[in-house]
Order: C-alpha cells, then sequence, then structure tokens
C-alpha cells in the first residue's frame, strides 16, 4: 500500500505532544544515569527553538521490549502523570527550549546486538522540517558497519563528546557546517 | 529587505515546481509519493532540511523496535475533545475514525495515536498564536487514543477552522488536525496532518503542496462519511493511514 505522507510538526505541539519530565528516562535516584544534552541548529547555525526529540533505546542489558508508561495519565484529573519512576521504558520525548537546548537523563544501552556499539536512535522534528529525521548517538566509540562507511568528521557527528563524569554533550546540526548524519533504513 | 513576500509569488513557484514534477512523470519517472524536505515555497524549509543525502543503512536492529504504550498512558476521555471543560466547544462536531496499517495492509494493534488542532475559529490553545481570533475556553485541542485490534483508532472533536501564518501575506493553512502515529517499529514514526474533503485553501499552501504527488496529496485528505454522521449530534470523517518505514517492518507481524 501506499504510504501517506508526512506533514511538518508545525509550530504548536508544544500543549500536545511534549510533558514536563519527558527527558527524564533513567528511573529516580538510579546511580548508573547519564545525562545526553546539546542544542539543534539549524543552515544558519540559530538554535531551533521549536524542534521535538524522540529517543529509543536499549535498556542497559541490551533489551528491546520497551515498556510501557512513557506518557503515564493521571486518570482522576486526565494530566499528565509522569512515569511511575522505577521501569524503564526506553522512550523518551524531549522539545527544545527557547535557546534550543534539550536534556535527556537516561542509562546508558546495552548492546542489542552482541559486539555491536551501543546506540540511542533519535528522531528530529521541527516547526519547517516537513518530514522527520532519524540519527543516533553513540555514547562510547566503537565500530559497526554504519561508523566504519563514514569519513571522521561526518562520524563525529553521531558520537556523544563526554563534557564530565555521566554528562555528555551532543549537537544536532540539521543543515550546514558540521550538518549531522541522518539515516535512511531502507 | 525586499518587497513582501505575495501569494502571486509563493503561486508562481509552486506552479513551477509542479511543472517540473508533471515534466519528470511524463518523461517515465514515478509520481512522488512522500513530501519533499526542501520545499522553498514553504520558507522555514529553507535552513531546516539536509543538503547531505541520508545514509542508507539496513543494520538498524533498534530502529525497527519501537515504543510500547498502553492503557497507563490515556485516560478514557482523551479520544473525546469535546469532554476535557465543563462546557461544551463551540463548533461543528465530528467523529474522525480510521485505521493505521503498514504498507503490507497490516492493522497496527495496540499503538498510541496523537492529535491537536486549533479551535473551531482557527486558533490554538498556544502562547505563541496570538492572531485575532476567539480562544476557546472548553476547548484545549489535544487528543489521544491506542489502536485497536483492526488498528482503529477514534476522536470526537470539533471541525478546526482555518489559519492566517506568515509564511508570505495573505498565508492561510486550509483546516487541518496533527496527527502523530507510531508504528510497530521506531522507524515507522509518522507526524502528519489530516485535511477536509473540498477545502478552497488548497493550492495556496505551500505545506499541502509540498507533497508534489496529486495522488499522495490526496491520501491526506479525510473522506466524509455519511455513515458515519450521527443524527442530529455530529457529522463523520474517515481516514486510513498507511504507515512508511523499511521494507523489513512489512513483514512482521503487527502488535
Amino acid at each position: 500500500m501506499k504510504p501517506t505522507p508526512s506533514q511538518t510538526v508545525g509550530p504548536f505541539f508544544g500543549y500536545a505532544l511534549p510533558q514536563a519530565g519527558g527527558g527524564d528516562l533513567a528511573p529516580a535516584g538510579h546511580p548508573d544515569a547519564v545525562v545526553v544534552h546539546g542544542h539543534v541548529y539549524d543552515g544558519a547555525g540559530d538554535p531551533i527553538p521549536d524542534a521535538l526529540l524522540e529517543f529509543w533505546q536499549a535498556d542497559p542489558a541490551g533489551s528491546l521490549t520497551g515498556k510501557p508508561g512513557s506518557m503515564r495519565r493521571d486518570h482522576v484529573d486526565g494530566s499528565f502523570a509522569g512515569r511511575d519512576g522505577v521501569r524503564f521504558t526506553g522512550f523518551a520525548r524531549v522539545a527544545t527550549d527557547a535557546d534550543g537546548h534539550w536534556a535527556l537523563r537516561t542509562l546508558p544501552p546495552g548492546a542489542a546486538t552482541p559486539g555491536r556499539p551501543p546506540y540511542i536512535s533519535v528522531c528530529v522534528f521541527a516547526r519547517g522540517l516537513l518530514q522527520h529525521l532519524y540519527t543516533r548517538v553513540y555514547l562510547e566509540p566503537g565500530t559497526d558497519p554504519l561508523l566504519a562507511s563514514l569519513d571522521p568528521g561526518r562520524r563525529a557527528t553521531l558520537l556523544a563528546t563526554p563534557e564530565s563524569p555521566g554528562v555528555y554533550t551532543h549537537d544536532i546540526r540539521l543543515q550546514g557546517d558540521g550538518e549531522t548524519v541522518f539515516l535512511d533504513f531502507g | 529587505m525586499g518587497d513582501p513576500l505575495t501569494q502571486a509569488d509563493i503561486d508562481r513557484e509552486i506552479a513551477d515546481i509542479g511543472a517540473a514534477v508533471a515534466k519528470a512523470v511524463a518523461a517515465g519517472e514515478p509520481e512522488p509519493e512522500r513530501v519533499t524536505r526542501d520545499y522553498p515555497p514553504y520558507r522555514s524549509s529553507l535552513l531546516r532540511h539536509p543538503r547531505h543525502p541520508l545514509i542508507l543503512t539496513e543494520e538498524a536492529e533498534v530502529e525497527l523496535r519501537g515504543p510500547v504504550f498502553g492503557v497507563t498512558d490515556v485516560t478514557d476521555l482523551d479520544r473525546d475533545l469535546t469532554l476535557h471543560h465543563t462546557g461544551e466547544p463551540l463548533g461543528e462536531r465530528i467523529t474522525v475514525t480510521g485505521r493505521i496499517l503498514d504498507r503490507a495492509g497490516r492493522p497496527v494493534r495496540g499503538q498510541l495515536v496523537e492529535v491537536w488542532q486549533a479551535n473551531a475559529a482557527g486558533r490554538y490553545a498556544h502562547q505563541r498564536d496570538q492572531h485575532p481570533a476567539p480562544l476557546d475556553p472548553n476547548f484545549t485541542g489535544t487528543g489521544r487514543c491506542l489502536t485497536d485490534d483492526e488498528g482503529r483508532y477514534s476522536f470526537v472533536t470539533i471541525k478546526p477552522g482555518a489559519y492566517p501564518w506568515k509564511n508570505h501575506v495573505n498565508a492561510w493553512r486550509p483546516a487541518h488536525i496533527h496527527f502523530s502515529i507510531f508504528g510497530t517499529a521506531f522507524a515507522q514514526r509518522l507526524v502528519t496532518q489530516m485535511y477536509f474533503p473540498n477545502d478552497p485553501l488548497f493550492p495556496y499552501d505551500p505545506i499541502y503542496n509540498s507533497v508534489t504527488g496529486e495522488a499522495a496529496r490526496q491520501r491526506m485528505i479525510a473522506r466524509y462519511d455519511h455513515d458515519l454522521s450521527s443524527p442530529e449530534w455530529s457529522l463523520g470523517y474517515r481516514w486510513d493511514i498507511v504507515l512508511d518505514g523499511p521494507s523489513a517492518t512489512w513483514m512482521e507481524e503487527g502488535r
């Protein structure tokens, strides 16, 4: 069957899709939690304040089963209740702030394929972007067929930069110098 | 700064791109099935699309799986956008329903569908929407539901109004409902807009026309279904959605 075409997420998704704590994927107080944060930039190098990032990853054991509860609702008043603070759902959603900045607090993914470097899959939406883009964040260096196929400059756009213990920076550039590698899965 | 962009400028750009597509189709190219990320008539796309081609990788174990949602992630009231406040929203009450399918025609079961939209006057409940149309204290305009075993979703809402935007002078968006859909694989993710049949604003809108194939544009338009209309209550629209995605996702049984 023919696919339904994509359209931009537009400027007004902010009251519908993101929720407070959407980037807090790691269970509360987990000792292994890490933070990955950065900006999203456009082709002029300006931060994008109306982008939405979604993250999907394996749990620390490498399982891709996922768990419900990423968008838990309060069944009394219908508000967002946040995650239950215990289960690792594998999915997070974060809108960029007015400065184009985002932050994800997660647990490092385990290897979904033994011997391959684990990664966090990222789906990027924004006003002005007519169809979402997929990219990845690798927290630790390693080699897989995708990374090996890229020249070092482009490969670097998929690798998070250690900033301090447990904290990584990672910028996403939609266009221009240092343009992030975006993926097509065939 | 040059002269302000007019609708005539945008019309010309849309027509030129349309003519180039028609020429390619006449020369034997397939009609485009997908949106064009680099679509200059939509000015915001200029700096927000990659110039490098996407990198093909078929090693996508993570992306061929996806997040799961459950009864904790929705409430029973979420699918009826007319019940979120103490009073009834103003506008034309409608039901929107359809099925979510993969490219093999299999239903996408138990997955999350989210919608958001302007109110009947064409105003979003969002601080950055400041155009002079009234907010409706009885309408927020967000909803969600899980698909059933046939991949069916259903919402009760009011028909959104058209609204102005600043792409060019006198730019108006055709009425639409934003949809966000999860497939069984993260690689099947879709965010799009559902349009209403026979909207007079279609030819003028660069976002709608960023899908350059006519058949593909038609797949974004709901169908009025009189059997879905409810006597003295609401009008019915039906819209089926087919998720794109790598060929590997066509083979997997939907959940």
